[in-house]
């Protein structure tokens, strides 16, 4: 319990850090002014939700291969918490569009692939409600999570590709783009802050997912009793 | 070799299984007609209009038509659990997969080739002198519909709820296979038409994408 709280202790200061750095650290941008510092929460939050989601899409392939129980438990506590983040990217996403574009939302490549992925990984979740065995239930859904996880670079390629208005990469985007400097220390101690948010949640969803799998045991063995 | 030859013969009896009732075929056909007649009331389908939309909506009332037809092809195999029966004479459960898949393929090509004369007719768009690229667009996005769609139905074959968990599960997954095929449509029935390579190409990588991963994993999915 002890290391546990004093993760959950550093995470909220991690978080509120990067909170005062987004707000008082950071230079006030060009064009958009105190709007642009929404940038620190929502860009850091989709590369923390893809990190997630990257970890679960591993634990997916680990658990078709070995059929270890901690690896479904896994997948199933990085694709809620990747969802989590990606919901949270598609709100912040139309509170910025609204003031910056006149628009909360438009169809274009990265919001429409953010939407398709949401899409995806509630179907993932939703898929795991309605099988009752739970063997068969880890293994379809991993495999689901696989083919989800192979889909979305050919989703985003394929929107992309034919309509877009999101700004083009402003990080590693190449030749023109980048960010001041101390935007860019900012911007990078968010996506930390962010990183060890996603796996202290991940881990405590991990933890009740186990827990949950022993609840489940006990309980069939009493109602055999 | 064997892998080849147990498909055939699997492709063979999956073919037979159809053709004797023609079940499928007849009611993805009218399912797709009464789509496509419903659409002209959403909006005035006057000629330069139906250039517009005309592939978006043939490829979505197709999209939506495959997500109901893909359901039976694991379904079939439950009453008699003739599923088990298949696994137990075939060396590599992937011919299984592979017959199905392109038995699929096959019988969406066919409600498409049928369909078209009366898209054509209906939408007023010449399709006469690039059809046989129009074909081969049919062909690989029929082949990308039936590989993610046959690895899903067999997933949701075995859940609760199929009936809606195969659309939820396949529509999401082949967005692309809908923007790229759309694109590609457009591209041959515009004013001035032109060869929609990117949009071929970009079929073409979805299905050889989706049929390596279905290789790799595709065994598991039939796992009793």
């Amino acid at each position: 319990m002890g290391k546990r709280a004093l993760a959950g202790a550093v995470v909220v200061f991690l978080m509120g850090a990067a909170a005062y750095a987004s707000f008082y650290i950071a230079p006030e941008e060009k064009t958009m002014h105190v709007l642009q510092r929404i940038f620190y929460f929502h860009a850091a939050t989709a590369w923390a939700g893809m990190t997630a989601l990257f970890i679960g899409f591993v634990a997916n392939l680990l658990y078709v291969w070995r059929r270890e129980g901690k690896w479904d438990a896994l997948g199933v506590a990085c694709a809620e918490v990747g969802l989590a983040c990606f919901t949270v990217v598609l709100i912040t996403g139309p509170i910025w569009a609204k003031p910056a574009w006149g628009i909360y939302w438009t169809w274009d490549a990265r919001l429409t692939s953010t939407f398709i992925l949401w899409l995806l990984y509630v179907s993932y979740l939703l898929l795991r409600t309605l099988i009752e065995e739970p063997d068969r239930r880890a293994l379809l859904s991993a495999l689901f999570g696989i083919f989800a996880f192979i889909d979305v670079p050919i989703v985003f390629g394929a929107i992309r590709w034919w309509r877009t208005q999101h700004p083009a990469p402003v990080i590693m985007g190449g030749p023109g783009s980048g960010l001041d400097p101390t935007m860019s220390k900012v911007f990078f101690f968010s996506v930390f802050a962010l990183h060890c948010l996603v796996v202290f949640l991940i881990n405590e969803r991990y933890r009740l997912e186990k827990l949950r799998a022993k609840f489940e045991i006990v309980r069939r063995e009493a109602e055999a009793i | 070799m064997s892998l080849l030859s147990n498909t055939a013969v699997l492709l063979g009896k999956e073919l037979r299984t159809e053709f004797r009732s023609r079940e499928l075929l007849t009611t993805t056909f009218i399912f797709i007609l009464t789509i496509i007649v419903l659409f002209s009331f959403t909006f005035d389908p006057t000629s330069d209009e139906s250039r517009r939309f005309a592939p978006g909506l043939f490829w979505l009332a197709f999209l939506f038509a495959s997500s109901l037809m893909l359901q039976s092809c694991f379904l079939r195999e439950q009453p008699n659990d003739t599923l088990s029966a298949l696994r137990l004479s075939v060396s590599d459960p992937f011919s299984i997969f592979l017959a199905k898949l392109a038995a699929n393929a096959l019988f969406l090509l066919l409600t498409e080739l049928l369909l078209l004369p009366f898209f054509t007719v209906m939408y007023n768009v010449p399709v006469l002198p690039v059809l046989h690229w129009l074909a081969l667009v049919f062909f690989l996005a029929s082949l990308g519909i039936s590989i993610a769609g046959t690895a899903l139905s067999a997933i949701s074959a075995q859940a609760r709820m199929r009936e809606l968990l195969l659309p939820l599960l396949m529509l999401p997954l082949l967005t692309p296979i809908l923007v790229a095929s759309a694109e590609a449509t457009k591209a041959l029935l515009d004013r001035a038409p032109y060869v929609p390579w990117a949009g071929m190409g970009f079929l073409t990588v979805f299905d050889v994408v989706f049929l390596t991963a279905i290789w790799l994993f595709g065994e598991y999915l039939l796992e009793e």
